[in-house]
């Protein structure tokens, strides 16, 4: 499936958003002192500014811890809590752990990719949520396991799927 | 406020608790406490007992362990032992609220068991029960039971006694009373925790580092988590021993990012121990100096490695390096490191409280002490456990998790995550210990759990793990790279109904090759789920391969779905579920699935009515069934 085209008004606040970078960045920098060791706490306070590592914003750290910008790249690659585009204002998180995999997680997410028409990692035309998996919660004794934003939803069913991103059509 | 004060204080605030003519409701508000809806459960207590007119004081407290049970409440009754209940909703929290403590039934009904002195007609004792009897808790020792957001809490209960016992002794003495406990290490290796202190300690150099891992990667796993969010300060305690006896002077906690809660229950236990002078320069005026560091893990499950966790904290990709040189020489910033897991700390400072002797005498001869896991899967009473090494798993699946779900048959046991293996019914009289799980193919692990039933398909389970530890390494070393990703196509084929001949050899080849050409333990132990299943359920395989058929009725490529004609009704609810329009069928006629159509969701199964129960799976045979509807019970 491929993800879908944004919608023109999403584009144009996604803009809007991009615009304002340069600024915030500017100032999470000004509380870190420049050290290599900050590079991982630095880019996750961009990221929960921006709820993604925006280009520019990952070359202003790279001058600022005085690396490469292909190392905080590599970086950002590398671990999976570092997104590159940006997601959804509502992010559900299905748990893929063991515990609820022999749970049915796997029917979980599907319902989920049926009820919100997007597939794992995309995000919806109007911007509203975005789908992600995670190895594991730790919340392996209440499996299957969906997370939408903060909140922990335990013993999940394709039915409280619905209920709990149930789309209004 | 000197030490000897905060101390009487905390003691006097814990007893002035206990002795409180108010009652009290604990409360479970760990992440599983809150995931089933303590929230809820909380705002009904606070609303009831304003109704009925109650002064009572409302706890928060850590998980317990009893998760199947979630949401959990201990009702305390002046004079009266508590009263545990769980699985509540709002409306029986309004019933307990009106009959318990505003009236004086205590609903045997409701109540899962009591605590303390005396007993209640009708309710057994909470420890009696089979779910607790076997098990003896160290690292888990006060979850629970103490509020972890008040460390006076933790110093009532025996905290930070271990420290003030290590400061009074020589480093080295604290070391051999680590190695005289035979405490090793509960993060999947089991090295000897007091050895490993040792090579730190003999180190030269001044500046040393402590790191506790709490990276806790394992899917199916959760007991650091347990442990951070009940009960943080018997973590740090055991740090700060750790820092005293190697001679360290800075540690960093690298916690997943995935538990915000526990980050946050760490966060206020480091202020509190700062007030108390617990941390900081002249830690309780002896001189010794100890500052902690939080770094949060961004998500790479290759972090659970020390070298790549310390590559991670130094701000770059979180790769392994070979050994040696061992963190314990050349660790942190090239300084000499020591890192000890979550429940490795907390079982230290319970040691240093309690003694080596007392420690050792849990567990078997090479593995001493207890151990906790999570206990999760098809089993009926799942949580989190802690148990004396040596126990058998039986007793763990069957004594304290109550059996397999829905009275369905044991397939096996899954320890140790993606690095481990899936153990059968053969070796369920086994003892839990490193060796003898070694033994049997699997690991100890970090203690995941994961029971599996008749449902699961073993050659499916094991291409689960591939899928995760083919994109979690971290691509350093070529055959984790290529090889995971080889063993995975190969298994993805198999459940497909593609296999060829010769895969199973091939795997185990490929297996071998990965075991011996990667650099660390994720690497080397990758191959373990793939080659325990094809050890003790090779055939299943074999019935994939060859048979194109799932045993377990589990791989969607090679299940169909039908419906039994003698016993279908003709009501039509699977045909008005059916997401793809598959099923035909009428009114009074037995409805038919039409496979061509049919996208294998299993909806029909779920929805057909429990007393006629008449759609069901095949695989690897055709089943005869009518190819247009027919009328139900062969009449017009």
């Amino acid at each position: 499936m491929k993800a879908p085209q944004l919608t023109e008004d999403a584009r144009v606040a996604l803009q809007e958003r991009d615009r304002a970078v340069e600024k915030q960045v500017a100032g999470i920098l000004a509380s870190f002192k420049g050290e290599k060791g900050e590079l991982i706490p630095l880019l996750q306070r961009v990221q929960q500014t921006f709820g993604y590592l925006p280009e520019p914003a990952m070359k202003q750290v790279a001058d600022f811890v005085h690396v490469p910008a292909s190392t905080v790249f590599g970086i950002g690659t590398f671990y999976a809590q570092f997104k590159l585009v940006p997601t959804g204002r509502n992010i559900v998180k299905v748990c893929r752990g063991t515990g609820c995999y022999v749970r049915g997680s796997p029917r979980i997410l599907t319902e989920l990719e049926k009820e919100l028409g997007i597939k794992d990692g995309q995000t919806t035309a109007d911007m509203e949520y975005t789908i992600e998996t995670v190895a594991c919660f730790g919340s392996c004794a209440l499996a299957p396991v969906m997370v939408v934003n903060e909140k922990v939803h335990g013993r999940m069913t394709p039915d409280k799927v619905k209920k709990s991103v149930g789309k209004k059509s | 406020m000197s030490f000897q004060e905060i101390k009487k204080q905390a003691a006097l605030q814990w007893q002035e608790i206990q002795r409180s003519p108010r009652p009290r409701v604990l409360i479970g508000t760990a992440t599983c406490g809150m995931a089933s809806g303590a929230e809820d459960i909380m705002q009904t207590l606070k609303t009831d007992l304003a109704k009925h007119g109650i002064q009572a004081d409302i706890v928060e407290v850590g998980c317990i362990g009893l998760c199947y049970a979630e949401p959990l409440i201990e009702v305390v009754k002046p004079g009266k032992p508590s009263v545990f209940y769980g699985n509540l909703t709002p409306e029986l929290t309004s019933e307990i609220v009106r009959d318990w403590l505003a009236g004086d039934n205590p609903r045997p009904d409701l109540a899962l068991g009591t605590r303390g002195e005396g007993t209640l007609e009708g309710i057994p004792r909470l420890l009696d029960l089979p779910v607790l009897k076997p098990q003896v808790r160290v690292a888990l020792r006060n979850c629970g039971n103490i509020d972890p957001t008040n460390i006076y809490h933790y110093m009532a209960n025996g905290g930070y006694e271990g420290l003030t016992r290590a400061l009074n002794m020589k480093p080295q003495e604290v070391i051999d009373e680590l190695k005289k406990s035979g405490l090793r290490g509960r993060g999947g290796a089991g090295f000897p925790t007091g050895m490993k202190w040792q090579f730190c300690h003999d180190a030269p150099g001044t500046m040393k580092y402590i790191v506790c891992n709490a990276d806790e990667g394992d899917p199916g796993a959760f007991m650091d988590r347990a442990v951070m969010e009940g009960d943080p300060h018997a973590v740090l305690e055991g740090m700060l021993i750790g820092a005293y006896a190697i001679g360290a002077s800075e540690g960093y906690i690298y916690i997943r990012a995935e538990y915000p809660l526990a980050i946050k229950r760490l966060l206020v236990a480091l202020r509190q121990m700062e007030e108390c002078g617990l941390s900081g320069d002249n830690i309780l005026g002896t001189g010794f100096n100890f500052h902690f560091k939080i770094k949060e893990g961004a998500g790479a499950f290759v972090c659970g490695e020390e070298t790549a966790l310390m590559a991670s904290i130094e701000g770059s990709r979180g790769m392994p390096r070979s050994r040696p040189p061992f963190p314990a020489q050349s660790g942190l910033w090239g300084k000499p490191t020591n890192i000890n897991n979550v429940e490795t700390w907390a079982n230290v400072s319970a040691i240093l409280e309690k003694g080596a002797g007392w420690y050792a005498s849990y567990g078997t001869e090479k593995s001493k002490g207890t151990k906790t896991f999570s206990l999760v899967g098809k089993v009926v009473r799942t949580g989190l456990i802690e148990v004396p090494m040596g126990i058998k798993l039986r007793d763990i699946i069957y004594g304290i998790g109550g059996g397999i779900l829905g009275g369905k048959e044991y397939k096996a046991v899954q320890t140790g995550g993606p690095s481990g293996g899936c153990l059968p019914a053969s070796v369920l009289d086994s003892p839990v210990d490193f060796e003898a799980l070694a033994v049997a193919g699997s690991i100890m692990g970090s203690g995941g759990m994961v029971v599996m039933d008749e449902a699961t398909c073993m050659v499916d389970v094991a291409r689960y793990f591939l899928t995760f530890t083919q994109s979690e390494s971290c691509g350093k070393c070529v055959m984790c790279r290529y090889g995971t990703k080889q063993m995975l196509d190969i298994l993805q084929d198999i459940v497909e109904g593609k296999g060829r001949p010769g895969d199973i050899e091939l795997l185990q080849e490929l297996g071998d090759a990965v075991k011996n050409g990667s650099l660390c333990a994720l690497g080397g132990t990758a191959p373990n789920p793939a080659l325990t299943t094809i050890r003790y359920f090779r055939d299943e395989y074999e019935a994939h391969i060859k048979e194109k058929r799932c045993p377990a009725l589990a791989c969607r490529a090679l299940i169909t779905f039908y419906i039994a004609p003698e016993k279908c009704q003709g009501c039509g609810i699977c045909a008005r579920a059916c997401p793809s329009e598959a099923i035909k069928g009428g009114k009074r006629m037995v409805h038919v699935i039409d496979n061509a159509k049919c996208i294998k969701c299993g909806t029909c199964l779920d929805v057909c009515p429990a007393k006629f129960s008449a759609v069901a799976i095949a695989s690897g045979v055709t089943v005869k069934v009518p190819a247009e509807p027919v009328p139900v019970g062969g009449k017009a």
